[in-house]
């Protein structure tokens, strides 16, 4: 790019551009020495919101100290946030120092009501670089979201995405869903933390994590950076990974669950990845355990044959079969199939039914010991069958109110 | 420039619309008809050929048969949907006739019929009277037609035939096959589109009745959808439609995961209230989210086991295959979205031809409309009210046409699904930008944020008491929805000129359209 003696620094952009762009906008910062801010608008809500965007362009250049310059904003749709992130991402690419803070303010009622074990059946991977997907994400009642900072963003976008990342975090309603980014690799994903850990995430997802100290570089990042409990769910994609996967699940106190990357572990150990997936079982099995061994969760891949609602009803099910209590979703209308076939089925219901009833009564009676019938009943079981009647309850296939429900 | 005055739901429309006076709306069922019925000119068989052949050589020939000058009002069918090529052919000829100032009078139009807009730029066509969408949508919206457009509902198309507001010159009905004397059916031929019912009143009240068909049989073509006894010729030509965008409407199941929802919901919404019981009938339009809706509900019948009593068409697949299973015994069809539909109609006696007179006529003794348990919509906009806007978008633009959208508002229960916005754009405002269909008769919008429930149906609101539904004040909505968006969205201006007049099932006028600045 030759560069106008008048100009200061290099033109940046940031989003996406096109007749089929919706609900995300480009925009283009050229910066300049002096004559003040000149706008060009273009965006398919003009009549209704033309001058709110222009008033939000110009707010957020005094605000990021950009205030000279010219600005392109070719918008199809974006809401606030979406304007907000783009215009910083694009002075940011000018190579200005931007100053202070221009943040969207607080939204998600829901947030900070996550748990160490709440359920995390099923979680929906949203591309960081396509907001059009953020919006509604919450409706599908997915346990979680992620925000994909890694594989589904291109290297260009990496840097706009974890700004729009951020806004999300701050602005989308995601209806009660955990909310899970997932930084990138190394010394990208940490710095990606520094926009990431202050803004209300409740959990962060590290890619191929080979060893404990990767999880524990971020632990470190994450505590310089916020007081906030933020949870940690390691991703193992390699042979070294599955090699060391119990010391990576006990790597870190933030650590809640343990998940395995498919495609990449099946390439690296240099097979294709099949329907039955009986490459990968060991590997599967080796992640069960190790998060076992930690309390944690052990969460599978995902199914990526979206079409094939079959296909993923037994891959669930054999998942669960396995020991795992979740699945990765990268379409919507997988998360009520994901859920139906994690849903206890119902003599397993009604089993845990009535030995949580016998645990409740001896717990009244002081009793130490949990019989049913003549028979005791190991506190292992007790708990499962604690965690059964949970997610029965979750699933809709027991009332909340059972237990006076049965006295009566 | 006409005066403008103020109607029964507070919208300012002008006094004249072409050449009539305005009858302004003044209710749901408030204006009362008086009168008889237009009827067409007495004819003598003396003057047609005993042999039953009423074939000319072309469409040129029966125009100058038919005695075409200025100023006549022509009018066509849409069953060929976006596959039409015989509204271009009429008015080609009409042009190489030198005939000037017509009045086309379609049942709708297509973006195929753009090349239309030369015809009204030289003077040929004067304006146009019908459902207006894509480019003509445009050129009428920008204030460029020398009449105001006329759009009305499939009954309401109906009414105003039969009540003598739009008297036909000459009415030509693309056929996909058709006998020598003018008897014609769609069920069958290489351009085969089903039925034909748009055209039935065409047929039966136009001075001058031409058949047009690329697939001539010889006498008795059978069935006789357009019976010959009302047509005065017969043209072949090589191609009536483009068969492959025929039933190219709005026939794919959406794949956008919030649209699903929508239809998921409305669906549990049919289920939940206990309208979904053996014997009920129900219909959905031709988009994406209906069709899911049908896809859904189909479902929960075969869970509960309940069969229905008759299914609406417009036919597609899905409803053949309810049909076909045993889940209903009847479709009572407008029009075919697809060759299954086609299919069944030629073949099932289940699948029954119907016409704007049997289900939407207003002016009429009842009408199929009303005895529908529910049906399920689309719209443009919404309000706080219940209100809906089918034809505009939110900056006034001509986008749709009416349809049947108006005349199924008569039924048991009126479900719009609506996302709650488009692009940034909140569907969910204060005031329609353009009222099509009054609040009263709207009873639920399903949007993928929730259900809202028109108050004054405290029946459903009671039938959905403990279902799992998520159910949302409409104001509740809104303010969300303004709130993802970034506050209400600016209004935008609109010109003095009025461009459209949108007229209620009755004949009174509802609203109007304004020219886009």
């Amino acid at each position: 790019m030759t560069h106008d003696p008048s100009t200061r620094g290099h033109a940046g952009e940031a989003g996406s551009r096109g007749p089929r762009v919706r609900s995300d906008c480009w925009i283009r910062f050229e910066p300049a020495e002096k004559g003040g801010l000149e706008i060009e608008l273009k965006s398919t809500a003009e009549a209704y919101y033309g001058e709110s965007i222009d008033a939000l362009l110009r707010e957020g250049c005094a605000a990021l100290g950009a205030e000279h310059g010219a600005l392109l904003c070719e918008d199809g749709g974006a809401v606030p946030f979406v304007l907000m992130a783009r215009l910083e991402a694009a002075i940011r690419e000018a190579g200005l120092e931007t100053k202070g803070d221009w943040l969207p303010p607080i939204h998600d009622p829901a947030r900070g009501a996550t748990r160490r074990d709440r359920f995390r059946r099923s979680r929906l991977y949203l591309p960081g670089s396509q907001p059009k997907l953020f919006l509604n994400a919450g409706l599908h009642r997915p346990d979680a979201i992620i925000l994909d900072l890694e594989d589904s963003v291109a290297p260009a976008a990496k840097l706009a995405s974890r700004i729009l990342v951020r806004n999300a975090l701050r602005q989308v309603d995601f209806m009660g869903a955990e909310r899970m980014v997932r930084i990138n690799q190394g010394e990208l994903g940490l710095s990606d933390l520094e926009q990431i850990a202050p803004h209300g995430v409740d959990l962060i997802l590290i890619p191929k994590v080979e060893s404990a100290g990767e999880v524990q570089a971020v632990d470190g990042r994450i505590r310089e950076l916020s007081a906030d409990e933020v949870f940690l769910m390691p991703i193992i994609e390699s042979a070294r990974g599955v090699a060391n996967a119990t010391e990576i699940a006990g790597a870190s106190d933030r650590n809640v669950a343990l998940t395995i990357g498919l495609e990449d572990y099946t390439a690296d150990i240099g097979v294709q990845r099949t329907e039955s997936g009986e490459e990968s079982l060991w590997a599967r099995c080796a992640i069960v355990n190790a998060a076992r061994a930690f309390g944690l969760q052990a969460i599978d891949s995902v199914y990526s044959d979206v079409g094939n609602v079959e296909g993923l009803r037994a891959s669930v099910d054999e998942a669960r079969r396995l020991g795992f209590e979740g699945k990765g979703c990268i379409h919507p209308r997988q998360i009520g199939v994901v859920h139906a076939a994690l849903a206890p089925a119902a003599n397993e219901v009604d089993r845990a039914r009535r030995i949580v009833r016998a645990f409740r009564k001896a717990e009244a009676r002081g009793l130490g010991v949990v019989s049913l019938g003549t028979r005791m009943i190991d506190p292992p079981v007790v708990k499962r069958a604690l965690a059964t009647v949970d997610m029965a309850i979750a699933t809709g296939r027991l009332a909340g109110d059972w237990e006076s429900a049965d006295e009566e | 420039m006409s005066e403008l005055i103020r109607n029964a739901a507070g919208r300012l429309i002008p006094t004249r619309i072409n050449e009539l006076e305005t009858k302004p709306y003044q209710g749901v069922g408030a204006w009362r008809p008086s009168g008889r019925k237009w009827s067409p000119p007495i004819r003598s068989a003396a003057d047609f050929p005993v042999d039953g052949n009423k074939c000319v050589s072309s469409i040129h020939d029966a125009l100058k048969r038919a005695g075409i000058r200025d100023g006549m009002t022509i009018s066509t069918h849409h069953h060929f949907r976006n596959g039409d090529l015989v509204a271009r052919a009429i008015f080609d000829a009409a042009a190489e006739l030198g005939v000037k100032d017509l009045r086309w009078f379609p049942s709708a139009s297509f973006p195929c019929h753009a090349p239309l807009i030369d015809h009204l730029e030289s003077g040929v066509i004067h304006h146009i009277e019908g459902s207006m969408n894509g480019p003509l949508g445009g050129y009428c919206s920008r204030g460029k037609m020398r009449g105001l457009g006329v759009l009305r509902s499939h009954g309401g198309r109906w009414q105003a035939i039969q009540d003598g507001e739009v008297r036909i010159d000459i009415a030509v009905l693309a056929a996909p096959t058709a006998d020598p004397f003018g008897n014609a059916t769609g069920d069958r031929g290489p351009s085969a589109c089903g039925l034909l019912g748009f055209g039935l009143a065409d047929s039966l009240f136009a001075d001058h009745v031409i058949v047009v068909t690329d697939n001539l049989v010889p006498f008795p073509c059978v069935p006789w959808q357009i019976q010959g006894n009302n047509v005065d010729s017969v043209v072949v030509v090589d191609k009536v439609g483009d068969p492959s965008r025929i039933v190219s409407g709005t026939t794919q199941i959406t794949k956008s995961p919030d649209r699903l929802l929508i239809a998921e919901y409305a669906a549990r919404f049919v289920r939940d209230s206990g309208i979904m019981r053996d014997g009920f009938s129900f219909q959905a339009g031709a988009g994406g989210t209906a069709l899911s809706f049908g896809i859904y509900l189909r479902e929960m019948m075969r869970e509960a086991g309940v069969k229905a009593g008759f299914v609406r068409g417009g036919s597609n697949r899905y409803l053949v295959e309810m049909l076909e299973e045993g889940l209903t015994p009847y479709i009572l069809d407008g029009q075919t979205f697809d060759l299954e539909g086609v299919r069944s109609m030629r073949e099932n006696p289940g699948h029954l031809n119907t016409s704007p007179f049997t289900s939407y006529n207003f002016h009429g003794k009842g009408n199929f409309a009303s005895m529908v348990d529910v049906v399920i919509l689309g719209a443009t906009e919404v309000d706080i009210d219940f209100n809906a806007n089918v034809v505009t978008h939110t900056d006034g633009r001509l986008l749709h046409g009416i349809g049947g959208w108006q005349n199924c508002l008569a039924s048991k229960c009126t479900i719009l699904a609506v996302p709650s916005f488009r692009n940034r754009v909140p569907v969910v405002l204060d005031r329609v930008t353009t009222l099509c269909g009054p609040g009263e008769l709207i009873d639920v919008i399903a949007t993928e944020r929730g259900l809202c429930i028109n108050p004054r149906r405290e029946d459903l609101i009671e039938a959905l008491r403990g279902s799992d539904l998520p159910l949302i004040e409409i104001a509740e909505l809104k303010a969300e929805v303004e709130r993802i968006c970034g506050g209400p969205p600016a209004k935008p201006a609109q010109s003095e000129q009025v461009v459209a007049a949108i007229q209620w099932v009755d004949g009174t006028t509802i609203d109007c359209v304004h020219a886009v600045k």
